[in-house]
């Protein structure tokens, strides 16, 4: 038996963010299994959501082991109440049309990329391992979310306006992606975390760019949404957390 | 009672395919990563293709009981994340395998994004082909169709 230290502490706080980010978004985006505008767009979003499932397992999972309390992967996903989840609030917003998605998709893979790039070189080497799988994963889903902005937002008159108002209402929600706090200063510290001041510059630049390809405009912000991290959501999200437990909940320890 | 090597672990191993291309075995495909035998415990070491691929289960279940068959039961299989899978690993073999069931194989690494290199079709071998969508059937192929044929095919996505 090992002890459990403030730096283990740290690292699973770190990695259930992360895993929640994924685990929600992955949850949200399976809503548009037979749902999506043509065929090849359901397995397109369902195999998106199904890496993120799978980054959500492995974080998970490691911030269970580190916590040291005995927590799997399953008891974090579907055991905490909503103020326990510290996902980010854009990845609980609800789809909206596909338009709306696709502009999240891009804010979220512009922030995945240089993210898990970052930390393959973290000297946690179980979160690099991850980060490793995920590099490679979250490359994919960028093309993605870019190819489909660039053709909504260039493309017809009501598909243009439909992204643009999609990318205005989740775009304020992006800023929560990059807070810093006195825990990932210190992880920061000790190489384990990515800087988020890093991370936006990137984020700036690919998010513009593509937008700028799209013929978009790039929104104002006038208000900061927060809370995400310490467990304040939207309303949507009890419903999504309901939704993704209830079975778990319901029927404890079944298998399938 | 002989004395169990990691070579004759192997050899039952190479009757465990994936279940989701089952033209492949789990070492064609470059998901066993090790084998090691110490005594009567055996360790197998697998590693994924994508974070989420869904055959893992299976596939670990499948190792342990094809070794229980062969009477091996003090069998750990570990499931490590690095180093990262990637389609490097697939055995010449595989791809031989991948291109006769219909699956046109993984192609060079440095076109893992814009893939605008040759993929010749598994069907008729024509290179005049294109892709439909990036996302197939599983995590690791994507759609393409031959503009020669006609025909659609699933092409291993190089990863």
């Amino acid at each position: 038996m090992t002890t459990t230290t403030e730096v283990d502490l740290d690292v699973a706080t770190y990695c259930l963010r992360l895993g929640d980010d994924s685990l929600v978004l992955a949850q949200r985006l399976c809503e548009w299994a037979a749902r999506s505008p043509q065929l090849e767009e359901d397995v397109a979003l369902m195999n998106l959501a199904l890496d993120l499932l799978g980054q959500a397992r492995s974080l998970l999972t490691l911030a269970g082991v580190r916590e040291g309390r005995g927590r799997d992967e399953d008891a974090l996903a579907f055991l905490r109440d909503e103020p326990d989840v510290v996902n980010v609030q854009l990845v609980e917003l609800e789809n909206g049309d596909f338009g709306r998605t696709m502009a999240r998709q891009l804010l979220v893979a512009a922030y995945a990329v240089p993210l898990w790039q970052a930390l393959c070189a973290s000297t946690d080497a179980d979160l690099a391992a991850i980060a490793g799988k995920a590099v490679k994963e979250v490359a994919y889903h960028l093309d993605h979310a870019r190819s489909w902005v660039v053709r909504l937002g260039d493309g017809t008159e009501e598909s243009r306006r439909r992204v643009q108002a999609g990318l205005d209402e989740v775009w304020p929600y992006a800023v929560e992606l990059f807070e810093l706090d006195p825990l990932l200063e210190r992880l920061i510290a000790r190489g384990v975390a990515a800087d988020p001041a890093a991370l936006q510059r990137v984020w700036r630049v690919t998010v513009e760019e593509v937008l700028a390809e799209a013929t978009l405009a790039v929104p104002e912000t006038s208000w900061r949404p927060t809370g995400g991290r310490s467990g304040a959501h939207t309303e949507a999200f009890g419903y999504l957390l309901a939704e993704l437990q209830h079975l778990h909940r319901s029927h404890p320890g079944v298998s399938w | 009672m002989l004395v169990t090597t990691a070579d004759q672990v192997r050899q039952v191993l190479a009757a465990v395919h994936d279940p989701e291309i089952p033209v492949l075995t789990i070492e064609d495909l470059g998901v066993l990563r090790e084998v090691s035998v110490d005594g009567e415990h055996v360790v197998v070491t697998v590693t994924p293709t994508y974070s989420g691929c869904p055959a893992m289960d299976e596939i670990r279940a499948d190792i342990a009981a094809a070794l229980a068959a062969r009477g091996w039961d003090d069998v750990e299989v570990r499931t490590v994340l690095a180093p990262a899978w990637t389609t490097a690993w697939m055995s010449d073999d595989g791809r031989r395998k991948l291109r006769e069931h219909g699956i046109a194989p993984p192609g060079e690494l440095l076109l893992q994004i814009r893939p605008r290199a040759v993929v010749a079709c598994p069907q008729c071998g024509s290179s005049d082909t294109e892709e439909l969508t990036r996302f197939g059937s599983t995590s690791c192929k994507a759609l393409w169709r031959c503009r020669s044929c006609r025909e659609p095919f699933d092409y291993f996505k190089a990863h």
